[in-house]
C-alpha cells in the first residue's frame, strides 16, 4: 500500500515494540512497557494487539483475526482488511492455516501448534487494578510476588456466593512467579493457556504495556484447594454443531424467549458441520 | 545478662532538619517480654519506634534482629523483600489507628485471613477456620466474619487489627498508642486482652505509650524518654516508684491517679 | 537453718529533683539477715525506713549502695546489682510481695487474679480455696475487686501472696484493714508458711499480731541503721 512501510508501523517501532517482547518472554508474565504508538483507530479497539501483530509479522505469515471467537464481526474484518492492505499477506479463517492469531475475548478451541503465535488485545494488563488502585503498589506487589490481596478477593468471593464468582478475566500464576490478567476471555479458555505449544503475546495500547507467555509454561489459575478452578460453560450442545465441549454464545432469535446456543469460535463450528456434525437447531431448521 | 536479644538498637541517631528525633540511642529487647517506651510528645518515642521496626531509616546506629535461626540480621540492611516477608510472617504492626492496618471493604474473616493466605495459605476451609479462632480470641461474635469492617465500633476495629496481627503467631509485635482514642472502658477491654495474648503466646512487645498507667499495667520494663533522649530505663515498677531521673520524677509526679 | 535473705550495707537516699535536689536519706549502713522458716519484723516508729527498706528488698525501690543478696535455686543472687530480667525471674519463683494495697487490674475477676499465681494445674480451685479461708464468699470470686472494701481488697491480695507459695514472703501490713477473724486467719497463714519453710518479712503495726507472728523483731531509727 502507498505510503506506508509493511504492516503500518516503522522499523524502528518495530524494533522498539520486539525488544519489549523479547523482554516479555524472558519474564513469563511480567508487564513490559512499551511506546504504544498513535495507530489509525482509537484507544479501545485493540490498538494493542494491532501493534504487537505489526511487528512479527512476515511476508510469508497467514494472519487469522477473530472477535469474541468470529472472524465475521466487524472490528475482526476490519483488523484482517487493514493487514492485508498494509502487509500484503495471506489471511484466513481457518484456526490451522494461520501462523498468527489476533484475538480479543478468545482462544481457539482448536488446539495451536507450536508455529503459531496468538496475539491477545488487552485492555487493562493490570490483574490487581480493581483491587488496588495505585500502580506504585501493584508494582511493588508484583516485584516482591505478594500477592495476598487477590486471594483475599477470591476468599471474599467464596464467603459471599459460596464460589469465586470471576467468570472472565480470571486472574492466572504464570510460570509460578507473575499474577498475570489473562485478557477478558472467558474463565473457560484459561485452561488451554496452560502448557500451550503457541507461544502468548499480550499487548495493551492504551496501558502501554507488553506480556508474553512462552510456549510450554504453566498457567495456573488462582484458587483454593478446596475450592478448585473450574471452566464453566453453558450446558447445552451447539445447536448448529451439536458440539458439547466449545465455548457457546447464546443468541436470542425471537421476541418470544427463543434462544439458539452456538459454538462462539465460528471456525470450529463450520469445521465441525463441514464434518457432518449436526446439531438439533440445524435439524430442525432443515426439517422445516 | 547471659540470655540473647531478640532485637537491639544501637547508637540509633535521627535528626529532621534541626530537630534531633534520636540522640545516638541504644536499646534492647528480650523474647517474651514487653517493653514500654513513655514520653510526651514530640520524645522521639514513636520515632524510635519507626526506626526499630525499619520503617524510617536511622541517620546513624543500627538495628539487630535475631531471627528464630539464631541468625543476626541489620534491618536497615535488609533487602526490601525480606523486611516484607519479616513484617507479615515473624513481625506484627499494631497501628493507634487501626484503619491504617485494615482493609475497609474487606471482610472481617478476609482481613484476618490475609497474612495467612500471604505466606501461601491455599485451603479456604482452614482460612475461615483460622479466622473464626482468632475472633474469638479478640472476643469478636463469630457471627460478623463476614461483616465489613465499616460496620464496626472503634474497639472491635482495633481487636480486629490485632487478630490479623497476631494470626502468624509473630515473635515480636510492635504497638503505638494501641488505646488512644478509644474510651475507657473500651481501653480497659483491650488492655486486658492483650496483656493475656501477650503472656500466653510470649510474644516480645515494644508498646510506644503517653500513658504511664497503661504501661504500668502491661509492660516488664519501661524506658522514658525526653527530646530524642532516652533518659532511663528499668524495671517498670521500680522506675515508675522510685524514678531516678529529673524528668521520670516530673513525668510521674503529673499522672492523674484515678 | 539456711539464710534466705540478707543485705549488707544497705543504703538507699531519695534525691527529689522536683525540690531542687533535696536529698533524703532513709537507709544507710542496713544488714539484715532471714533465715528459712523464720518470721522477722521490721519495727520502728513512722519514718523510720519500714517500708522503704521493704520496697529495697523486692526490688521496687533502687538501693544506693550496699548488697541484697536472695537465695534463688539455690544460689545467692544481688537484686541490688541484677539486671531488670533477673529481677523478674526472682520475683516469680522465689519472692513474693504482698503490698499495702491492691493494684487492680480492670476487668479481671477476683477468682482469676489469685488463681494467676498459683502455676499448677487446679490454680483455680486451689485460689477458691483460699479465697474462703480468707472469708471472701463465693459468689464475690467471679466479680473484679475493683469495688470491694479496703479489706476485701487486701485479702485479695493476701491470697495472691501466700498461694504461689514462694520461698521468700514480704507482708506490708498484712493485716490492717482487716477485722479481728480475718486477722487470726491472716496470722494462722504465716504461722503455716512459717511451717513451711519460708522466710517471712513483715512490717505490722498491730501489737497483737505482731507477737503472734515474729520470730524476733528488726529494729529500725530513722536516718539509721538496727540493731
Amino acid at each position: 500500500m502507498k505510503g506506508y512501510n509493511f504492516a503500518y508501523l516503522d522499523e524502528q517501532t518495530k524494533r522498539m515494540i520486539r525488544r519489549g517482547l523479547l523482554k516479555a518472554v524472558a519474564i513469563p508474565g511480567h508487564q513490559v512497557p512499551f511506546g504504544s504508538r498513535e495507530m489509525p483507530l482509537p484507544y479501545g479497539w485493540g490498538t494493542g494487539g494491532i501493534q504487537v501483530t505489526a511487528s512479527i509479522l512476515g511476508s510469508d505469515d497467514v494472519l487469522k483475526v477473530i472477535d469474541q471467537g468470529a472472524d465475521d464481526t466487524t472490528d475482526a474484518v476490519s483488523i484482517r482488511r487493514f493487514f492485508a492492505r498494509t502487509a500484503g499477506i495471506r489471511t484466513t479463517t481457518a484456526t490451522a492455516e494461520a501462523t498468527v492469531i489476533q484475538t480479543r475475548h478468545r482462544i481457539p478451541e482448536k488446539q495451536l501448534r507450536e508455529d503459531q503465535i496468538i496475539v491477545y488485545q488487552v485492555p487493562q494488563p493490570e490483574p490487581l487494578s480493581r483491587l488496588e488502585p495505585s500502580r506504585v503498589e501493584t508494582k511493588r506487589m508484583h516485584g516482591l510476588a505478594d500477592y495476598g490481596l487477590m486471594h483475599v478477593k477470591l476468599y471474599e468471593d467464596i464467603s459471599r456466593f459460596g464460589q469465586i464468582s470471576i467468570s472472565y478475566d480470571y486472574p492466572v500464576m504464570v510460570n509460578e512467579r507473575y499474577l498475570t490478567s489473562p485478557s477478558p476471555i472467558p474463565a473457560f479458555d484459561n485452561p488451554k493457556m496452560d502448557m500451550m505449544p503457541a507461544l502468548q503475546l499480550f499487548g495493551a495500547g492504551r496501558e502501554k504495556r507488553i506480556y508474553a507467555i512462552p510456549p510450554w509454561t504453566r498457567v495456573k489459575s488462582l484458587d483454593f484447594d478446596d475450592h478448585p478452578f473450574r471452566a464453566i460453560n453453558a450446558s447445552h450442545p451447539c445447536g448448529l454443531c451439536g458440539a458439547t465441549d466449545s465455548y457457546l454464545d447464546e443468541v436470542v432469535t425471537d421476541d418470544k424467549g427463543g434462544r439458539l446456543f452456538v459454538c462462539s469460535d465460528t471456525d470450529h463450528c463450520a469445521e465441525r458441520r463441514c464434518n457432518g456434525h449436526v446439531g438439533s437447531d440445524a435439524l430442525r431448521e432443515a426439517a422445516e | 545478662m547471659t540470655e540473647p536479644t531478640l532485637l537491639s538498637g544501637r547508637g540509633l541517631g535521627l535528626t529532621f532538619g534541626p530537630i534531633t528525633a534520636l540522640a545516638d540511642e541504644n536499646i534492647d529487647l528480650w523474647p517474651g517480654e514487653m517493653l514500654a517506651i513513655v514520653g510526651e510528645s514530640g520524645s522521639g518515642k514513636t520515632t524510635l519506634l519507626n526506626v526499630l521496626s525499619g520503617r524510617i531509616a536511622p541517620d546513624r546506629g543500627t538495628v539487630w534482629y535475631r531471627d528464630p535461626a539464631d541468625q543476626l540480621h541489620d534491618v536497615h540492611a535488609m533487602p526490601a523483600p525480606a523486611l516484607r516477608t519479616l513484617h507479615r510472617s515473624d513481625w506484627g504492626f499494631v497501628h493507634q489507628d487501626p484503619r491504617q492496618n485494615l482493609r475497609m471493604a474487606v471482610s472481617a474473616g478476609g482481613n484476618v485471613g490475609e497474612r495467612l493466605m500471604a505466606q501461601g495459605g491455599r485451603h479456604y476451609g482452614d482460612i475461615r477456620a483460622a479466622a473464626l479462632d482468632w475472633l474469638a480470641q479478640v472476643e469478636i461474635d463469630a457471627l460478623r466474619i463476614d461483616d465489613l469492617p465499616r460496620t464496626f465500633s472503634g474497639g472491635m476495629l482495633q481487636r480486629l487489627q490485632i487478630a490479623r496481627t497476631l494470626v502468624t503467631h509473630p515473635r515480636l509485635v510492635f504497638m503505638d498508642e494501641p488505646t488512644g482514642g478509644l474510651d475507657v472502658s473500651v481501653q480497659a477491654r483491650l488492655l486486658d486482652l492483650i496483656r493475656s495474648l501477650v503472656s500466653r503466646l510470649r510474644i516480645a512487645v515494644v508498646l510506644v505509650t503517653h500513658d504511664i498507667a497503661v504501661a504500668r499495667l502491661l509492660a516488664h520494663r519501661i524506658a522514658v524518654m525526653q527530646r530524642g533522649r532516652i533518659v532511663e530505663t528499668g524495671l517498670t515498677d521500680q522506675v515508675l516508684d522510685d524514678p531516678q531521673h529529673p524528668y521520670t520524677q516530673l513525668l510521674v509526679s503529673s499522672v492523674l491517679n484515678a | 537453718m539456711t539464710v534466705m535473705l540478707q543485705t549488707r550495707a544497705l543504703a538507699k537516699t531519695f534525691t527529689l529533683h522536683l525540690r531542687s535536689g533535696l536529698r533524703m536519706p532513709v537507709l544507710s549502713g542496713v544488714d539484715l539477715d532471714v533465715h528459712a522458716g523464720e518470721c522477722v519484723v521490721l519495727s520502728g516508729p513512722s519514718g523510720a525506713g519500714k517500708s522503704t527498706l521493704m520496697r529495697c528488698l523486692y526490688g521496687n525501690y533502687r538501693a544506693e549502695g550496699g548488697r541484697i543478696l536472695a537465695r534463688h535455686r539455690g544460689e545467692m543472687i544481688d537484686l541490688a546489682a541484677a539486671d531488670p530480667r533477673t529481677v523478674l525471674a526472682v520475683r516469680h519463683e522465689t519472692l513474693g510481695y504482698v503490698s499495702q494495697f491492691l493494684r487492680v487490674v480492670p476487668r479481671i475477676p477476683a477468682i482469676d487474679i489469685v488463681a494467676e499465681q498459683a502455676r499448677t494445674s487446679n490454680a483455680r480451685e486451689r485460689a477458691s480455696e483460699i479465697l474462703l479461708k480468707l472469708n471472701i464468699p463465693a459468689r464475690l470470686h467471679a466479680i473484679p475487686p475493683a469495688t470491694f472494701s479496703g479489706g476485701e481488697q487486701q485479702r485479695i491480695n493476701l491470697a495472691r501472696g501466700f498461694i504461689a507459695g514462694h520461698p521468700i514472703l514480704l507482708l506490708d501490713e498484712p493485716t490492717a484493714s482487716l477485722d479481728a477473724e480475718n486477722r487470726m486467719v491472716v496470722i494462722d497463714m504465716v504461722r503455716t508458711a512459717r511451717a513451711n519453710g519460708t522466710a517471712i518479712v513483715a512490717i505490722c503495726h498491730d501489737a497483737d499480731v505482731r507477737d503472734a507472728i515474729a520470730d524476733r523483731l528488726f529494729t529500725m531509727t530513722p536516718h539509721q541503721d538496727a540493731a
